[in-house]
């Protein structure tokens, strides 16, 4: 009696699932559907749940507007909660069952790389926001972020370069996956190019989530000890970055002796940590909330907005940040080009990315390049303030051509484009 | 003293007013330069000028409100305008003001600067922070300096870092005795930075003198010997800090699993309340005692204690006393309620992680010899988990309830039968169990993240301290903590973070493999088969 009970229970309930689900299928007509796949929960929603909010936004923005080809966006958004096979399956779901015609989305190298496959074989579009280590060209991906040349390698160069402070030994430390490995093969070419042995580099991972940073500092210490200038390349992604610095803060490692600059830690990252002891380490991204021009000034008036109306938390002290600012420049981009080729298919929308402009926040008129889907984009190196903001201490005089294969890395000579 | 005498500097400037011209002009002028090195020059300049004059430029800079505007160097603090060089303020702010961006590299300048001015101050502890900040970084223009304040120095402890400071520069005199002296000197140091710049002067054409060679030597060995002494202290210290963080997070695990033979899967959960019952008692310090935001803390423990203690006796009455003896479903069923309190978390707090500041007393640390910094916050930590433990000790083993829980751990129905009522017992044990939880959550949000699946990442350790240290022993999760804290520290020093994970699990496989029952075995007839 009991079993038949709940099986009958079981049948209504999926019933009703179905019934649920006709509808939606229905009203899919008039609008485009744009699928956005950001982690909201586990180790890297400290960083994604804020691109999810800008991705939001700025189709708020593009509808109040009259949408794309006159038909509103409807985002759909689903959250693959840090587990990078569930960022396939949930790539699938967007394509197949919801018909996206756009994904915005992934953070980590292994998410995105998780999820290439599934864009490639049912042709899908994705918009990958964050610098990465390049290494990669798909047909289906258009790269906003930066590759290694606008971010990493520059950003390297100004810590050996005397304003930097002339580092000769150099710390490459991160978190234990594809992109902090890639990206410190690829600097260690670079600094081998540049002169520096391999006894004065030291390279140290740790996993996903690790918290316990007191080995490690000590080692950076006892390893910047050795009478030259060193610095510390810091490729630690998701909610470690809190534990790291306040270890840092903790063990009285300043940045006028051992600075630190990091490629994944931005505003964002910082809220959760007290900056005072953090004062003058280093952040490289193409853009910087403190950066002053008359766009960055209605993009950060608009997300703080936006914030306040969707009571996102603690939404008096929210930032925006590059990964933020690529997103909203890709969404742009996309519906420019959907206007362009008049159509959302992916072949036509593809075709007519390359070339399109747009006007940043970050000061630039940005170009999506016309043939490997990466931005043309500036570089900026900011030391931190007390108050959690960059202060840009150097930056390019215009935008920099990505170049997704590194020179650094051997074979890559005939790998260009496409 | 030193306030008195700034203050009646401060009124002769006021006396002469614009005509006490401080600061020649043309010596700020360098700031506006585009070229690096020579703003460097000008701090440099001014910490050579060393008034109070050059120290208020100094530390406009440093707090990025100094600035150029109309081809002038101003003081401009966002509403007013002062002319740095002569202290008058301007009628009006000039329209293409911009503050000058301080980067490290000038930070350094500034802080050598500001301590060559320090070294004569009147205030012990300045001289000393001035002292120990030039002792790192001796150039022949700091060295005369550092001489001179050495022997107008009276203090005995900044008299031992100047010394220091004055010998690392005299390593390199054309004077024989001056690096003998030196050498010897050094060799009371404790910084590895010390030895990089010893060691070079060990061959014949560095150091031609065949005595200093030998005081070389023996500095490098002292030296090397304390900083031995200085490592091996931090390395026990971070594993025992790593041990005492695994031992309160599996205490309470010791208790429910341990004593009582439930395997709480929401062991970690529970963990978690006690964090997030920190978090909220931070906010509300935050919101209506601002004044007493540090002793937060403080208030937390028992709060945390109480509301994981209550979520316990909740689990304890409405899901897990039906299960008792029957292991899988128990096992399935906390699975079930660790879900329920994630989501839960999630809905109240939100999926990102919060943010949980540490008290001011407990950020910085100790310096010991060389590099090694113990942190006050894990101090602090090793002395909570010692007082935990020793506050469930004398519960156990000197109260009514804690003997009860040791008469029904042994045999449950003679236990009965004698009048205890055990199912009142197992749900106090229980609670106190998850109330323990909640004080190990209260620690770790002081060291790691708190976010809804924060006991995710314990659950996995807190079992493996328990299944170690021998089911149903309290003793054996304090060895087994302290004993896998100190492995893992040992390792990750030589292999790295993730190795060392890796080799610790492959221990604990092959160690229960020889020993299932764990380290501290229970003996006797009460031990069911």
């Amino acid at each position: 009696m009991q079993s038949r009970r709940s099986f009958i229970k079981a049948l209504t309930l999926s019933a009703s699932i179905a019934a649920i689900g006709l509808p939606m299928g229905a009203s899919a007509a008039d609008t485009i559907k744009v699928g956005i796949l950001h982690s909201l929960s586990g180790t890297m929603a400290i960083s994604e749940t804020a691109l999810k909010n800008v991705a939001l936004m700025t189709i708020e923005e593009i509808n109040a507007k009259g949408g794309v080809m006159g038909k509103m966006l409807e985002p759909v958004v689903v959250d693959p909660a840090s587990n990078w096979p569930l960022f396939a399956e949930k790539a699938r779901q967007l394509i197949s069952q919801d018909k996206v015609a756009v994904t915005f989305g992934c953070w980590t190298s292994v998410s995105r790389k998780s999820v290439n496959p599934v864009f490639k074989e049912l042709n899908g579009l994705l918009f990958y926001p964050v610098q990465y280590e390049g290494e990669e060209l798909e047909k289906n991906v258009f790269y906003t972020g930066a590759a290694p040349n606008q971010q990493a390698i520059p950003a390297v160069e100004y810590l050996m370069s005397a304003e930097g402070g002339s580092a000769k030994r150099f710390v490459l430390l991160g978190t234990d996956y594809v992109y902090p490995r890639t990206t410190n093969k690829i600097l260690r070419a670079f600094l081998h190019s540049k002169g520096v042995k391999d006894e004065d580099i030291m390279e140290e991972y740790t996993p996903f989530g690790h918290s316990d940073y007191q080995t490690i500092i000590a080692n950076i210490k006892k390893f910047a000890s050795a009478g030259k200038k060193t610095a510390v390349v810091s490729t630690i992604n998701g909610d470690s970055n809190v534990p790291f610095y306040k270890e840092l803060g903790n063990a009285g490692l300043k940045a006028t002796d051992v600075p630190v600059v990091a490629f994944s830690v931005g505003e964002e990252e910082l809220r959760g940590v007290d900056t005072k002891p953090l004062l003058g380490h280093l952040a490289a991204w193409n853009y910087f909330m403190t950066i002053k021009n008359p766009v960055n000034a209605a993009f950060i008036k608009k997300y703080q907005d936006w914030a306040k109306k969707n009571n996102v938390p603690n939404a008096d002290t929210v930032v925006t940040n590059d990964p933020m600012e690529a997103t909203y420049v890709g969404i742009h981009m996309w519906a420019q080009a959907v206007e362009k080729a008049k159509s959302t298919d992916t072949d036509k929308v593809i075709a007519a990315m390359g070339g399109q402009t747009f006007k940043a926040p970050s000061g630039f008129t940005l170009t999506m390049d016309k043939t490997n889907h990466h931005l043309h984009k500036p570089v900026y190196i900011g030391e931190v303030k007390a108050d959690g903001q960059f202060n840009v201490v150097w930056k390019t005089k215009e935008p920099i051509r990505a170049q997704p294969w590194s020179p650094f890395i051997a074979g890559n000579e005939s790998k260009q484009g496409l | 003293m030193r306030s008195l005498i700034s203050g009646a500097l401060l009124s002769l400037c006021f006396l002469f007013g614009s005509a006490h011209a401080a600061l020649d002009p043309a010596v700020l002028q360098g700031f506006a330069s585009d070229d690096f090195g020579e703003r460097l020059a000008v701090i440099g300049k001014l910490g050579q000028i060393g008034d109070d004059d050059a120290r208020r430029v100094l530390e406009a800079l440093e707090n990025d409100s100094l600035a150029i505007g109309g081809g002038k160097v101003l003081i401009y603090d966002g509403e007013k305008a002062i002319d740095a060089a002569s202290g008058v303020a301007l009628d009006a702010v000039p329209d293409d003001i911009e503050t000058l961006t301080v980067n490290n590299r000038m930070r350094t300048a500034i802080e050598a600067a500001k301590a060559g001015m320090a070294l004569f101050s009147a205030d012990t502890a300045v001289r000393l922070a001035a002292a120990t900040r030039l002792r790192d970084s001796v150039n022949p223009v700091t060295l005369p300096l550092l001489e001179k304040a050495l022997s107008g120095e009276r203090d005995g402890a900044v008299r031992k870092v100047l010394a220091l400071a004055v010998a690392r520069g005299n390593l390199g005199s054309d004077d024989v005795a001056k690096r003998l002296a030196a050498a010897t000197t050094l060799a009371d140091s404790g910084d590895p930075a010390v030895l990089a710049l010893l060691e070079p002067r060990l061959d014949g054409t560095s150091e031609p003198d065949a005595t200093v060679r030998a005081a070389v030597s023996d500095a490098i060995k002292s030296i090397e010997r304390r900083l031995a002494i200085a490592d091996a202290i931090g390395t026990v210290f971070t594993g025992l800090s790593l041990g005492s963080i695994l031992l309160l997070a599996a205490l309470g695990l010791a208790i429910t699993y341990g004593v009582m033979g439930v395997i709480n899967m929401a062991h970690g959960e529970l963990l978690m309340v006690g964090a997030y019952a920190t978090y909220v008692i931070q906010g509300l310090f935050q919101k209506y005692l601002p004044g007493m935001v540090d002793g937060y803390l403080l208030a937390a423990i028992p709060v945390s204690f109480i509301v994981a203690a209550l979520v316990g006796v909740l689990m304890e009455r409405t899901v897990i006393r039906f299960l008792y003896g029957r292991p899988l479903e128990s096992l399935l069923a906390t699975w079930g309620l660790s879900l329920v309190l994630i989501q839960a978390a999630r809905t109240i707090f939100g999926p990102q992680n919060v943010q949980v500041d540490n008290p001011s007393w407990m950020s910085g640390g100790i310096a010991l010899l060389g590099d090694t910094v113990l942190p006050w916050n894990r101090i602090v930590i090793i002395g909570f988990a010692a007082f935990v433990l020793v506050l469930i000790w004398l519960l156990m083993q000197k109260t009514r309830l804690g003997m009860f829980v040791r008469a029904v751990t042994q045999n449950r129905s003679m236990a009965g039968c004698v009048g205890v009522p055990t199912a009142r017992v197992d749900t106090m044990a229980f609670a106190l169990g998850a109330g323990v939880a909640g004080l190990g959550g209260c620690a770790l949000s002081q060291i790691a993240n708190v976010g809804p699946a924060m006991g995710q990442g314990y659950i996995v350790d807190a079992f493996m301290v328990v299944v170690v240290g021998g089911v149903g022993q309290l003793a054996g999760a304090v060895w087994a903590a302290m004993g896998l804290g100190l492995i893992a520290k040992f390792l990750e020093g030589w292999t790295g973070a993730v190795v060392a994970k890796i080799a610790v699990l492959v221990f604990i496989i092959i160690f229960i493999q020889k020993r299932p029952q764990g380290l501290f075995a229970l003996k006797g007839r009460f031990v069911e088969s």
